[in-house]
């Protein structure tokens, strides 16, 4: 047997997750060291993402290819991973007084966050299907963790159990898809399979096309897509509110960087193939999601079915398989980092002990008490929906076109309708905050980080809104 | 003994990791028990295996052994977080009976 070769190590190109590493260790460390006040370990979290979002740009001449050809350093990874960087950042900072006011123990969670950062970014830069396979798990381990962090809570708990089981579930269709595609092309590299469906002598194998089905059924499952998104009301709801912003966030922008990679940029030959499944997968997210949270009560599930639609609103930027597409897709997280932030920061501000103060109805009349906290709530959740000047505006502005460009217009159309319709739930938080009479005193502790959080939320939100164009050159580059 | 490899095709590995495949899909639907269910994802994972063992070995290869060690790993990892996960549950709620764990309703 002829000896295996070691393949070059590049470990600059590997820098971000190095970081990330090294300072999720360092917290864990530092947090058996230090006293009662743990601030300190906000600190270290920080430096460790700013630190990992600096290193991120160590390479120039992009795209380069690492570790023979498993690992790449391009446009989408470095855009990523400072999407990544900054949705953890906010997670940690929204974080800071809901742990003190729910007494989560705190040296584990932020390394934990750290660590599914890691994973997020080898997600993102990942070629080999190896590297996705581990970029994912490492994701989803630190989120099922995250999820049940609340140990003493049935309802944390739960959640947790859901997440875990049925991210396990979908574990195994990946894996399966990947077995099978592996099997066909004889490599695990998406290069080389991208090389073989080109050539097209695998096009038409019946285990590449099994594969490819059952690719799709375990990354919609981890996106939480309408058939595969059950999951996802009950996690949501479960978790605790800065984990739930979390992951409806970071995470799902890195399988989606990862879905990007797979199917569009590997192959898009066969695109008939896979884009008639996406695209139904796309518009029954779009519409479940919507008409889902439609009949909500609790703030948390209903943004758990408006993130599904966004989903939706998502795939699209797939389906479409070109530039233009990977750009939206950039964008529309970025400006999706900001907004679920600021919303989920409010949800959190509104939020009492236990998991009290989260239905609709307890928003009622907060804009005569908190006019500021409502009207922000307002505007998140306008962008959300989509309305001119807002950065959810532009963001589905910019996916749409991508569409366009491709000829999908019905698919366009269904999606403009759902915008339309996602208004109403939307509209309703809304109008209770300012037309109805409050049901009980407003108890708000205007703790500093969270609103901290909101502004800088706030700002994101209007600044892509309106000026949304040094961000798409810089998607676009 | 001398039983080579070439003496099966491949596509009778492959049929034996299907059916083990479908067999811990149907685990994971029907069963009630959370324990049960678990088990019937590990028995998806290592038809996956044994999927990517005989591909490996048919095309001459290293990648597919590489692959199926890191899903034991991560198999592993899985297996102490799922099993952590299930003792935090029973000790809040004493089953591990899965249609009981209806707290959150829409």
């Amino acid at each position: 047997m002829e000896p295996i070769p070691a393949p070059s190590i590049d470990l600059v190109s590997l820098a971000p997750v190095l970081v990330l590493t090294v300072f999720g260790i360092m917290v864990l460390v530092t947090d058996l060291f230090i006293g009662k006040n743990k601030s300190a370990l906000v600190f270290i979290s920080l430096t460790g993402l700013l630190m990992a979002a600096i290193s991120s740009l160590a390479k120039y001449d992009l795209p380069v290819y690492s570790f023979n050809g498993a690992y790449i350093v391009d446009h989408l990874s470095v855009f990523f991973t400072f999407i990544f960087c900054i949705s953890s950042a906010l997670a940690i900072l929204v974080s800071i007084d809901f742990n003190q006011r729910e007494g989560i123990k705190v040296g584990e969670y932020y390394s934990l966050i750290l660590f599914c950062t890691v994973g997020m970014v080898l997600l993102a830069s990942s070629t080999d299907m190896i590297m996705i396979f581990l970029g994912i798990e490492i994701v989803s381990i630190c989120l099922y963790v995250l999820a049940g962090i609340r140990r003493n809570d049935p309802k944390s708990n739960e959640a947790a159990l859901k997440y875990f089981l049925l991210g396990a579930f979908a574990t195994g269709f990946l894996l399966y898809g990947m077995a099978l595609i592996y099997g066909t092309t004889g490599s695990t590299k998406l290069t080389i399979i991208a090389e073989m469906i080109r050539e097209g002598s695998v096009r038409s194998e019946p285990l590449m096309l099994m594969g490819v089905v059952l690719l799709i059924i375990g990354f919609g499952f981890k996106v939480a897509s309408v058939p595969f998104h059950m999951w996802a009301p009950d996690v949501y709801q479960g978790a605790p509110t800065p984990v739930t912003a979390f992951m409806a966030v970071g995470p799902k922008a890195a399988t989606l960087a990862a879905f990007f990679r797979v199917f569009a940029e590997t192959m898009p030959e066969i695109s008939p193939s896979w884009g008639i499944l996406l695209y139904i997968l796309s518009v029954l997210s779009m519409f479940i999601g919507n008409l889902g949270a439609i009949m909500q009560t609790n703030i948390k599930r209903l943004l758990a079915f408006s993130s599904v639609a966004h989903v939706g609103y998502l795939l699209i930027a797939i389906i479409a398989k070109n530039s233009l597409g990977s750009a939206s897709l950039m964008f529309y997280m970025l400006a999706y980092a900001f907004m679920i932030f600021g919303a989920f920061g409010i949800v959190i501000l509104i939020g009492r002990k236990g998991d009290e103060n989260l239905e609709i109805e307890n928003y009622s009349g907060l804009a005569y008490k908190h006019p500021i906290l409502a009207l922000s709530m307002t505007i998140f959740l306008l962008s959300l929906g989509g309305l001119p000047p807002l950065a959810g505006f532009v963001a589905k502005f910019y996916i749409f076109s991508a569409a366009l460009k491709e000829g999908f217009v019905v698919l366009v159309i269904l999606a403009v309708l759902n915008s339309a319709i996602s208004f109403y739930y939307y509209l309703k938080v809304v109008v209770y905050m300012y037309m109805k009479e409050p049901i009980k005193e407003f108890n708000i502790t205007l703790s500093p980080m969270t609103l901290f959080v909101v502004a800088i939320a706030l700002f994101g939100t209007l600044h892509l809104g309106i000026f949304p164009g040094p961000i798409i050159a810089l998607a676009q580059y | 003994m001398d039983i080579s490899f070439d003496a099966i095709p491949l596509a009778h590995y492959l049929l034996l990791s299907a059916t083990l495949f479908v067999i811990g899909v149907m685990g994971v639907l029907m069963r009630r028990n959370a324990i049960v269910v678990f088990m019937s994802i590990e028995i998806m994972l290592n038809a996956v295996n044994i999927s990517l063992i005989s591909f490996d070995r048919y095309l001459n290869q290293h990648d597919g052994q590489i692959f199926s060690f890191m899903v034991m790993c991560v198999a592993a990892a899985e297996v102490s977080v799922g099993l952590a996960i299930i003792i935090a549950l029973f000790r809040n709620k004493p089953t591990v009976n899965l249609d009981e764990f209806n707290i959150m309703k829409s």
